[in-house]
């Protein structure tokens, strides 16, 4: 109980923390760029903490978590600007924009559903080519429907998305599915990175189980792109491509594929490295891929593995530190003796 | 009451026979050897017997209710919580995890609260997870495990490992237990303690053994009965000293062994 009650008020000092800062962004206290930036930043925390759900935490591959934000962006952006389209016209303003930001969560998972059955049926890495290709149908797709601006885009949504609302949308799902790998339901999910055939063989529904991880996963997708959509305030079939899969993956294996607190640090870090490399922005697609190439050669586990960052760890990798120092000298000391 | 019956259980892999018309019955509280040479098809077996392979003909029917017939045919996880455990050759432990949470992992297969109460934490969610934890902690008082429960599972030294596995395998409450070569790569010492062991959680948990083995006299001393395979045939069946007068199993098997001493 006493548990409960201290992960409550974290969570209610967090909130209080993201609400001052917001408080401050709107006394222009932080530059309006910066604010943007932050935004984007706590959206992509979204995004890379769901796909680690799917890559790091249950061990399949997805190549293809872009896709499931585009969903959830044009299915929010179509029922915030059309006022009585899906929803009741009595739903409007923020109200609206929360329902319709949830609708488009439940849209990519039902998507996610349906991509999703078929491909974690199967052992291997038939997830990686078919979430690969289902990234591309959907972009193509939305290029051909004009109901939403085919190629030019669907413009003049309502500015909905503030630096508060994405950092509250990060808190829920970081909160949601941390408490997801500490149940039973979360273990079963790793026993199948850890080794499939043991899983089932102890009783774990491990298609089922894959299912689940991937469908939670598209449905907080689904949410980010809402709150992204909502924050440029337009989705054109350019804005989730490939590439903005290959950034999430990016995030979760530099963070550490497992680790929540790396995907988290990761997907600030990055999101901050793009913006200082905007004018590099054509080639990050070859930085991305020598960034990748470079962490699966030399720290495959990325930066945290797939520990937790705490304040244990880093007691324990400084005492690591000084142990090895302190070896280093000694070795001095006796090589010069020699 | 046969706890284990299979008839004409066979498997191909493209032109290869792996394993043909495999017949055996087990009764109730028996401790039985399988043996054969290496190759012989001793763990095709077994993974026919738990759901990995698909048998290509014949069916298995555990205590009287079929897991695998012409018409259906169980995956893993539904014959596990029937009660069939198993370990197997190469270790499969979840390396990465700890010890306390690789016995977790079997009580999965009873948990009540659903994703909501996960997502939350809800009361109920708190109880079940308390009842699991010491459920586990007290399966691994038994193995000698406990305090090891928070090392990873890849760092104990290999005897625990293979402890920890059968530990693992037990938790998931089984009627029977399919042990794959338990012994291999033990020392003498370490060899004994694992007969013992098997001999102590059969009395405990009153549990069926089927035992693949390739040591020889292990699996004469333990063993009321044993099958010999051999190129993926039943070729001798019968008590330890039958089997040890078999002119058939003498050149399949014995002869190896005597080729190599
Ligand atoms: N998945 C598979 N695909 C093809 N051949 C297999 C497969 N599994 C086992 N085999 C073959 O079946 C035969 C029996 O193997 P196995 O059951 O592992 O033998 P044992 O456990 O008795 O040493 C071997 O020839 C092996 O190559
Ligand atoms: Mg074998």
């Amino acid at each position: 109980m006493a548990k409960r009650f201290s992960a409550i008020l974290q969570l209610v000092l967090l909130l209080a923390v993201g609400y001052a800062i917001q408080m401050a962004m709107d006394a222009e206290l932080i530059n309006r760029y910066y604010a943007h930036v932050m935004t984007i930043m706590a959206i992509f925390v979204v995004g890379a903490v769901s796909l680690n759900l799917i890559n790091g935490i249950c061990g399949q591959f997805s190549l293809g978590h872009a896709g499931f934000m585009a969903v959830g962006a044009y299915t929010a952006a179509i029922i915030t600007k059309n006022p009585d389209l899906i929803l009741p016209a009595i739903f409007t303003g923020n109200i609206r924009f929360i329902l319709a930001t949830l609708l488009g969560g439940m849209m990519a998972a039902l998507v996610g559903f349906m991509v999703g059955l078929p491909s974690l049926r199967l052992r291997g890495d038939y997830l990686a080519i078919v979430t690969l290709g289902f990234g591309e149908i959907i972009r193509i797709l939305l290029l051909n429907w004009d109901f939403v601006g085919g190629a030019s885009g669907y413009f003049g949504l309502a500015r909905h998305t503030n630096f508060f609302a994405a950092f509250l949308l990060s808190i829920i799902t970081i909160t949601i599915i941390r408490n997801f790998i500490q149940s039973s339901h979360g273990r079963a999910c790793i026993s199948i990175r850890e080794d499939e055939i043991a899983a089932e063989t102890m009783g774990v529904p491990t298609t089922r189980y894959k299912v689940i991880a991937f469908v939670i996963a598209s449905f907080f997708a689904g949410t980010a792109g809402s709150m992204m959509a909502h924050l440029t305030q337009m989705v054109t079939p350019a804005s989730f491509t490939f590439i903005l899969s290959i950034e999430l993956l990016l995030m979760v294996v530099l963070g550490g594929l497992g680790s929540i607190s790396g995907s988290i640090g990761a997907a600030i870090f990055l999101t901050y490295a793009a913006e200082a490399l905007r004018a590099f922005r054509a080639y990050r697609m070859i930085l991305y891929s020598l960034l990748l190439i470079f962490i699966m050669l030399f720290r495959p586990k990325g930066l945290l593995g797939n520990q937790e960052l705490s304040l244990s760890l880093l007691r324990e990798s400084f005492k690591n530190l000084r142990a090895r120092w302190r070896r280093k000298k000694k070795d001095g000391i006796t090589a010069a003796a020699e | 009451m046969a706890v284990l019956e299979t008839t004409n259980l066979t498997i191909r892999f493209g032109g290869l026979t792996a394993v043909s018309k495999f017949n055996i019955a087990l009764e109730e509280g028996e401790l039985v050897g399988l043996i054969g040479p290496n190759g012989a098809g001793k763990t095709t077996a077994f993974n026919m017997l738990t759901g990995v392979y698909q048998p290509s003909e014949g069916t298995i029917a555990f205590c009287d209710a079929p897991l695998c017939s012409a018409t259906k045919a169980l995956q893993p996880f539904q014959i596990t919580r029937r009660g069939i455990a198993r370990t197997f050759q190469n270790i499969r432990l979840f390396k990465e995890l700890s010890v306390l949470d690789n016995v977790k992992i079997a009580y999965h297969q009873n948990v009540k609260y659903g994703l909501l109460p996960a997502f939350l934490h809800t009361a109920q969610y708190q109880t079940e997870e308390v009842e699991i934890e010491e459920k586990a902690l007290e399966f691994l008082k038994i193995f000698s495990l406990d305090t090891k429960k928070a090392e990873k599972a890849k760092n104990l030294p290999y005897g625990e490992q293979r402890r920890l596995e059968i530990a693992r395998a037990l938790a998931t409450n089984p009627k029977l237990l399919l042990l794959d070569e338990p012994a291999a790569g033990m020392n003498p010492q370490e060899t004994q303690q694992l007969m013992e062991l098997i001999n102590f959680i059969r009395k405990q948990f009153s549990l069926t053994i089927l035992l693949i083995e390739h040591d020889m006299a292990l699996v004469m001393g333990v063993c009321e009965r044993i099958y010999v395979l051999d190129y993926g045939k039943i070729i001798a069946h019968g008590t330890p000293a039958e089997i040890r007068r078999n002119p058939k199993v003498i050149e399949a098997y014995l002869g190896e062994e005597v080729a190599h001493a």
